[in-house]
């Protein structure tokens, strides 16, 4: 241990390199798209491809083939099996990631920037995209494991709720069943399917290949064709159905849980939406800026019936959900859901307060920097905006987008896509359904 | 102890080429540890209290957690609800965490904000005020957080219960968020005398990790927590673990749809970073059998066997008290945790009679020494790892060689580790046995207002 005064020494330290976050982009020869930030500051190298194959793709009756198509991905390619492809990647210390949910299906990869590192890891994530075996014998047993991960999830009422809210929320649209599927649907699942489901979604013209870190603009060129030239050339996949508003609704299913979980909705905005920043920074002072939201003081600090309460929009490629969720001991659901309902819909009608209103820009824009503090948190920034088709200059203007958010525009913003009186409620807990 | 080591600079070049870590003692005895990181204009802000669980007496277990949560909720002069807003209005990102051996609490802004989070921590490290009216309400949330994290999550239950007979004397065996018939009679008292207790700058450790001078950092510590005085800490009695002398068994029947099993082997935990070796080679073991997607565990059970659908194994090497080397795993459909459990010991028995490839120990190591570099892209673990380490009563030198370490474990160590500490004698098993969830029936409150 060396324990002496070396003040000196920290002026030595090499100064911060601040640079504003340049955002490249371009398109393969085959026609996939390219978003890039080249970053040095850490030998790091992390990769996203996303395609548009999440769940919303399952074809009718085969509800969780995109999740096991995407589960399968690395699961065997290109001759090397399974436990090839998880040694080769552990052998140089990169990590092989997933993203997967209703729209997206990905695969993210982090690997040391160093040469040999780096082209090992892409060598396996060249393979894992482009070549996917799909054995016989590993899809029986993945879906075997899909089936069992569904039923385990079962005791969850958390999960409970959520599946029956987007079942509530978009009745026959895709986006209406879970991410994972359906048990009895995967059950009769082929190798044949997958691989068609995986020809037509992972294709060059559908993949988003976001690139964030230590590498040149050449080379990053030079890893995404490479990635992209190996894909199948289906078309792009065509736009989902728009979902249609819900009704008013309210279902009680029963569980043998010691709490209620409550979630209260309705179907909310695109990706694309004008309405985007209005509702975003409205929410905050509802129920998305934790203990600084309306939600929170009421259900929570007031009245202590809920450990969390919140409120969220989540812009999905079409409409996605807008919900309000609680859980409450079983005895005060009812007095918690009202509590909630009223909040919800005094905020509807009357719009933040100036004072809510200015705290909550103040925290979103002061807190901005936060939001691309690593490579991590820039590469899930780029994989969104190419994955949305966002205005390349998106982190430039988010600041100014939220500033120019005002009273007025929150409450027409939420009068427009909420209405108190068509809410989707679901409530899973107690002994019987009323 | 206080106040007698004046001020203590120690300046750590890290091995792996990361910033210098700055490690003060104050004169009231408060640690102040800096990481300098200056990638993006931000940094982030701990306050760790040597005050978790462990330090709770029974009747009272959950304390420390309650603790935590009334630190939001006013003092002498910053009303409830202000601290989290006053933060908020600066950009900021906080919240807390406890854990058995800990508390913290933390802020996450912009670089040149650090002013009011100190500001507001050194506050309610003395000044904090205990109204019975809001003690009440909060007892009523953290009862929620407990219905909703354990109660109702099978596997929380498993893990609760099979703490509470794999320790016998540590307060170990307690859960974090307290029995719940201890947190039906807990007072505001109970609260008031834990604060009274623990809440003191030479109980706590400040760290500050990103866009900052460690100079600043010190100077502007010592304005804010500097004037707090020091108090004499209650002694604190080792209740060292007895060594178990036989197996033990607890299965747990709550609703659930699949089995579960876990299993805990007593082990020990690093306390001479520089002379111990087992902790080192546990986590390598811990690798070995679950460290990537084909590792032991997985290859045969999930892949091969096909009688999990998924497997782990942790070990945690530090803590304050007693460790635990665990292996959990969820059967297959038709496959019984019996089985699941012998499939284990089989793996287990492997090791101990024919060792690991070097393959295998050489793989471990890539990952231990990517993660290392993968770790600096997050300012906010690295001053986890920083607190963690010294909270444990671990210098921050400990955590700069631990890759140093860890790539000196020969595949003979693990080997050994595995022979003297996975034995049968110093195993815990705790297993779900699921019983029937009600049916589920749905139907609208409203009929035909389903939009379909």
């Amino acid at each position: 241990m060396i324990k002496t005064f070396c003040v000196a020494l920290l002026l030595c330290l090499p100064l911060s390199a601040q640079a504003a976050l340049t955002i490249q982009h371009w398109h393969t020869p085959h026609g996939a798209q390219v978003i890039f930030v080249e970053s040095h500051e850490l030998p790091i190298l992390d990769v996203s491809v996303d395609f548009p194959a999440g769940s919303a793709r399952d074809p009718d009756g085969q509800a969780g083939l995109a999740q096991l198509t995407h589960i399968l991905l690395d699961q065997g390619a290109g001759g090397l099996s399974d436990t090839a492809i998880a040694h080769r990647l552990a052998d140089v210390g990169a990590v092989l990631g997933g993203t997967f949910d209703r729209d997206r299906g990905g695969v993210t990869l982090r690997t040391l920037s160093s040469q040999a590192e780096k082209g090992a890891a892409l060598d396996i994530l060249a393979h894992v995209l482009q070549q996917p075996d799909f054995p016989q014998a590993v899809v029986k047993r993945e879906k075997q494991r899909l089936i069992a991960g569904i039923r385990e999830a079962e005791a969850d009422p958390g999960t409970v709720a959520d599946k029956a809210f987007y079942r509530a929320l978009y009745g026959t649209h895709p986006y209406a069943h879970d991410e994972s599927g359906d048990p009895v649907a995967i059950a009769k699942l082929t190798r044949g399917d997958v691989q068609t489901f995986y020809r037509t979604h992972y294709s060059a013209p559908n993949a988003v290949i976001s690139l964030m870190g230590d590498i040149s603009r050449a080379e990053a060129e030079a890893i995404a064709a490479r990635l992209a030239g190996g894909l199948s050339s289906a078309a792009a996949a065509p736009a989902l159905p728009k979902p249609e508003p819900a009704r008013a609704n309210e279902q009680r299913i029963a569980f043998p849980s010691t709490q209620s979980h409550v979630l209260v909705g309705a179907v909310g905005v695109a990706r694309n939406d004008p309405d985007f920043f209005p509702l975003f920074v409205g929410n905050y002072v509802l129920g998305g800026g934790g203990f600084d939201s309306r939600l929170m003081r009421e259900v929570r600090d007031k009245r202590g019936y809920a450990y969390s309460a919140y409120s969220y929009f989540m812009p999905m490629m079409e409409a996605g959900p807008f919900q309000l969720g609680l859980q409450t001991k079983l005895a005060q659901t009812d007095d918690a859901l009202k509590v909630a309902r009223t909040t919800l819909r005094q905020f509807i009608a009357d719009g933040p307060s100036e004072a809510e209103l200015k705290q909550a820009k103040d925290n979103l824009t002061g807190g901005f920097p936060l939001r691309i503090d690593s490579n991590k948190k820039i590469l899930e920034y780029l994989s969104l905006i190419g994955f949305y088709k966002l205005p390349l200059d998106y982190l430039d203007t988010w600041v100014d987008k939220v500033n120019a958010v005002d009273v007025a525009t929150v409450k027409q913003a939420f009068a427009r896509h909420i209405d108190p009186d068509k809410l989707v409620t679901v409530i899973v807990g107690g002994e019987r359904a009323r | 102890m206080l106040g007698m080591r004046g001020m203590l600079l120690a300046l750590l070049m890290v091995g792996s080429a990361q910033a210098a870590v700055t490690d003060v003692t104050l004169d009231n005895g408060l640690r102040v540890i800096v990481q300098e990181d200056h990638r993006a204009p931000v940094m982030v802000s701990q306050v760790w209290y040597r005050a978790g669980s462990m330090d709770e007496f029974n009747g009272t277990t959950g304390v420390a957690h309650v603790l935590e949560h009334m630190m939001f909720r006013g003092t002498k002069t910053v009303p409830p609800g202000e601290f989290s807003k006053r933060i908020a209005a600066a950009g900021g990102r906080e919240n807390a965490f406890t854990n058995r051996d800990h508390t913290a609490y933390f802020q996450q802004m912009q670089k040149d904000r650090l002013e009011l989070a100190m500001q507001l921590e050194s506050d309610r490290m003395a000044n904090l005020v205990i109204r019975d009216d809001l003690f009440a309400k909060e007892m009523q949330v953290v009862m929620e957080e407990r219905r909703l994290r354990t109660d109702d999550q099978p596997q929380s239950v498993v893990y609760e219960r099979l703490m509470a007979t794999a320790y016998q004397e540590s307060p170990y065996r307690r859960p974090v968020i307290g029995w719940m018939d201890d947190l039906q009679h807990m007072t505001a008292q109970d609260a008031r005398d834990w604060y009274a207790r623990w809440y003191v700058p030479n109980n706590a450790t400040l760290v500050v990790a990103g866009d900052v001078k460690s100079d600043d950092v010190i100077a502007m510590a010592k304005r804010y927590f500097g004037v707090i005085p020091a108090r004499a800490l209650p002694v604190r009695k080792p209740q060292d673990e007895p060594v178990q002398i036989g197996e033990k068994r607890v299965v747990v029947k709550v609703p659930a749809k699949v089995p579960y099993l876990l299993m805990a082997w007593h082990a020990p935990i690093l306390k001479d970073w520089e002379k111990d070796t087992a902790p080192y080679a546990l986590q390598i073991l811990a690798g070995v059998l679950s460290g990537n997607d084909s590792a032991r565990l997985q290859k045969s059970l999930v892949k091969i066997q096909q009688i999990a659908v998924s497997t782990s194994a942790g070990y945690d090497a530090v803590s304050r008290g007693p460790g635990m080397f665990m292996i959990d795993a969820t059967p297959a459909p038709g496959k019984t945790t019996d089985k699941l459990e012998k499939a284990i010991r089989g793996q287990i028995e492997q090791i101990q009679r024919d060792g690991i490839s070097e393959a295998e120990l050489a793989r471990v190591k890539a990952q231990v020494i990517a993660a290392d570099v993968f770790q600096r892209d997050s300012l906010f673990f690295q001053a986890m790892q920083l607190g963690e380490y010294v909270t444990a009563g671990l210098p921050p030198e400990a955590l700069a060689h631990r890759v140093e370490k860890l790539r000196a474990v020969s595949a003979g160590e693990v080997q050994a580790a595995a022979k003297q500490w996975l034995q049968d004698d110093q195993l815990s098993v705790g297993i779900l046995d699921p019983q029937a969830l009600q049916p589920q029936t749905r139907r609208p409150a409203v009929p035909g207002v389903r939009h379909d």
